[in-house]
């Protein structure tokens, strides 16, 4: 698939910027084009009108919560009781953000020291073999994740990790209190391993593309291969690789069943990173089929809203880093 | 002078030794997963799995036939709606569409690929379930299809975009039309790749759970129809894995597996056919 990609970008007569037109052999025919035009021009149209209707959907289902509470005592309010009809989203935006953050902060340097790996220095046979493994790993629905980490996690965060974070940086106050294994910490866990295969992927992607010029110029001066990798290449690929992160952090904002599994869906904001906690897309799969009262639904579509708005502010910015790097690299 | 020469030898070394670490820790997760599901849900597999009903609480055996039935429907309704619509925008965007059009659409596909699945659950919540009044696999199919859309359209341009223009530029000589030229030389040429994007999108929303939470809800029994509340893999899986009852972890893990096993079975095909679709076009 990626060979596939590099062959095309390689033949520039194929581009959607400069489609052959045809020229109408009769009126008949042009007729049949311009169906043909728009029966396909109203389909693509109809994506754009779904997210239009998605957008509009969440605004409206969130507008009885916003007209009680206003957008900022939604936002930054810290109890979310729907029995007394008091809700705030503080803990769950918290949770969300704690717990994609630390998944950057394990994903990262895991995720682009691998592709380092794969693209700089493993042959290329074994770098795609490797690849194709990520990608499927990439494939692997999130209720697995979920269900491993039930298992095999969650008991490892509270019987191993916990105990080693606190007798080595229990100073912190991070890493203090009782360790009950569903916590912050797994959930930032299982986003770092369900979040490495997209950086591995893209990186590597980002990586090879990095014209071969740059890499023999630098190894002809003398520089050995990682100086070269880590003082050329990386340097030269950092908008791509920036970009793979913020798709990246896209993924873990949004994720919803692997983290719902494992945070322990406790609504309070904890210092602690052992504590249980709570994320957004967490409390709407939780809540949302039990909601009973119209304004917890809207509160919880006022959630889905907040997140809605995160991911495609993340999404749009990582595209349009990739973006930028293809175009560098075009123009290269 | 020697000492500065050896020391960046061994950064060099200890580093890619480092990076080589890193891969061997992110694509040994994989043989983890496949290995602890094999493990631990290999002896829950039986013929009963696929042949009967859930087992009420405290029962050993049963089975998830409804649960295996009512993914199969749900992605046939996410098939309807995300084939159509995915492979029909796709053809705009690399044949018809000019270069702004292209974009847009593409941009918002990418856009709506990364709205959260949850919040896509939401999505066909307000748009069906409120209106019908009720939970349904009708719903949960229209959540899947949507969500399936954008990878239909990306793929679906980019097979078409590797076509030669040599091939566009030949049928149009020959005195075809456009529509002509794509419907019957550039679409045919691109077809296994196409139909095997569009055989992964299907894989990808085959394991989406948060979707149906709220749309097609989960059901103990078989569900009739396309009316009402129906059970699926991945929502049994969660609901299963979530309990408090050992058997049902069993239970859980195997059905795991077999969803494991459904989507890397179709992604592995799909490498298959596309290492052909390669080769061929490079020979």
């Amino acid at each position: 698939m990626r060979a596939f990609d590099k062959q095309r970008s390689d033949a520039p007569a194929v581009t959607a910027g400069a489609p052959v037109r045809a020229r109408s052999s009769g009126p008949q025919h042009h007729r049949a084009d311009q169906a043909a035009h728009a029966i396909t021009f109203l389909f693509a149209a109809s994506i754009i009108f779904v997210t239009g209707l998605l957008f509009y959907e969440l605004y409206t289902g969130a507008l009885p919560t916003r007209s009680k509470f206003g957008w900022w005592r939604f936002l930054s309010g810290t109890t979310w009781d729907p029995v007394s009809l008091e809700f705030g989203a503080l803990p769950f935006i918290y949770g969300t953000l704690v717990t994609s953050a630390l998944a950057l902060i394990i994903g990262v340097p895991l995720g682009v020291g691998a592709s380092i790996f794969l693209a700089e220095l493993a042959p290329l046979k074994l770098s795609n073999a490797l690849a194709f493994i990520i990608e499927l790993l990439a494939a692997v629905p999130s209720v697995i994740y979920g269900l491993l980490a039930i298992f095999t996690l969650v008991p490892f965060v509270r019987d191993y990790i916990s105990p080693i974070l606190k007798s080595t940086l229990g100073f912190l106050p991070i890493f203090q209190g009782p360790a009950y294994g569903v916590s912050f910490l797994a959930g930032g866990c299982i986003l770092a391993i369900m979040v490495i295969p997209f950086i591995i992927s893209i990186s590597r992607e980002v990586l090879l593309a990095v014209p071969r010029e740059q890499r023999e110029a630098s190894l002809a001066l003398g520089a050995t291969r990682w100086e070269t990798a880590w003082l050329v290449v990386m340097p030269y690929a950092r908008s791509g690789i920036i970009g793979s992160v913020f798709l990246a952090l896209a993924r873990a904002l949004g994720e919803t069943m692997a983290v719902t599994m494992v945070i322990g869906n406790d609504p309070r904001i904890k210092m602690s990173l052992f504590a249980p906690g709570y994320s957004i897309a967490a409390v709407i799969a939780n809540e949302f089929s039990e909601a009973t009262s119209g304004i917890h639904t809207s509160a919880l579509i006022e959630l889905g809203f907040v997140l809605f708005c995160i991911t495609i502010l993340v999404n749009a910015f990582a595209r349009v880093l990739i973006l930028a790097m293809e175009r560098k690299n075009s123009a290269a | 002078m020697i000492s500065h020469q050896s020391r960046r030898k061994a950064t060099n070394i200890v580093m890619f030794t480092l990076t080589g670490v890193c891969t061997l820790i992110a694509v040994s997760v994989l043989f983890f997963i496949l290995g602890y599901l094999v493990w631990q849900g290999g002896n829950a597999l039986s013929w009963d799995f696929f042949t009967k009903l859930p087992a009420p609480v405290g029962e050993t055996g049963g089975g998830f036939a409804n649960a295996i039935l009512g993914s199969a429907k749900l992605l046939v309704l996410a098939a309807l709606i995300g084939i159509p619509i995915g492979f029909l925008a796709g053809v705009y965007v690399a044949e018809f569409a000019n270069t702004k059009a292209a974009f847009l659409v593409r941009y918002t596909a990418d856009l709506l690929n990364g709205v959260p699945s949850i919040v896509m659950g939401i999505f066909a919540y307000a748009i069906v379930v409120v209106p019908m009044g009720h939970f349904s696999t009708l719903a949960g199919g229209i959540a899947l299809g949507v969500m399936m859309v954008p990878i239909a359209v990306r793929s679906t341009e980019e097979f078409l975009r590797s076509v030669p223009n040599t091939l566009r530029e030949g049928a149009l000589a020959l005195g075809a039309t456009k529509w002509k030229a794509v419907a019957t030389v550039v679409i045919p040429a691109a077809l296994p790749g196409i139909t095997t994007g569009l055989m992964l999108a299907l894989a990808r929303v085959a394991g989406e759970t948060a979707p149906l939470l709220f749309t097609a809800f989960g059901n103990q029994f078989w569900s009739p129809g396309w009316n009402q509340p129906t059970a699926s893999l991945p929502d049994t899986i969660y609901k299963y894995a979530t309990s408090a009852y050992e058997e049902w972890h069993q239970q859980a893990w195997a059905a795991g597996l077999v969803l494991l096993l459904l989507v890397l079975a179709a992604n592995i095909a799909a490498r298959f056919v596309l290492g052909r679709q390669i080769h061929v076009s490079r020979g």
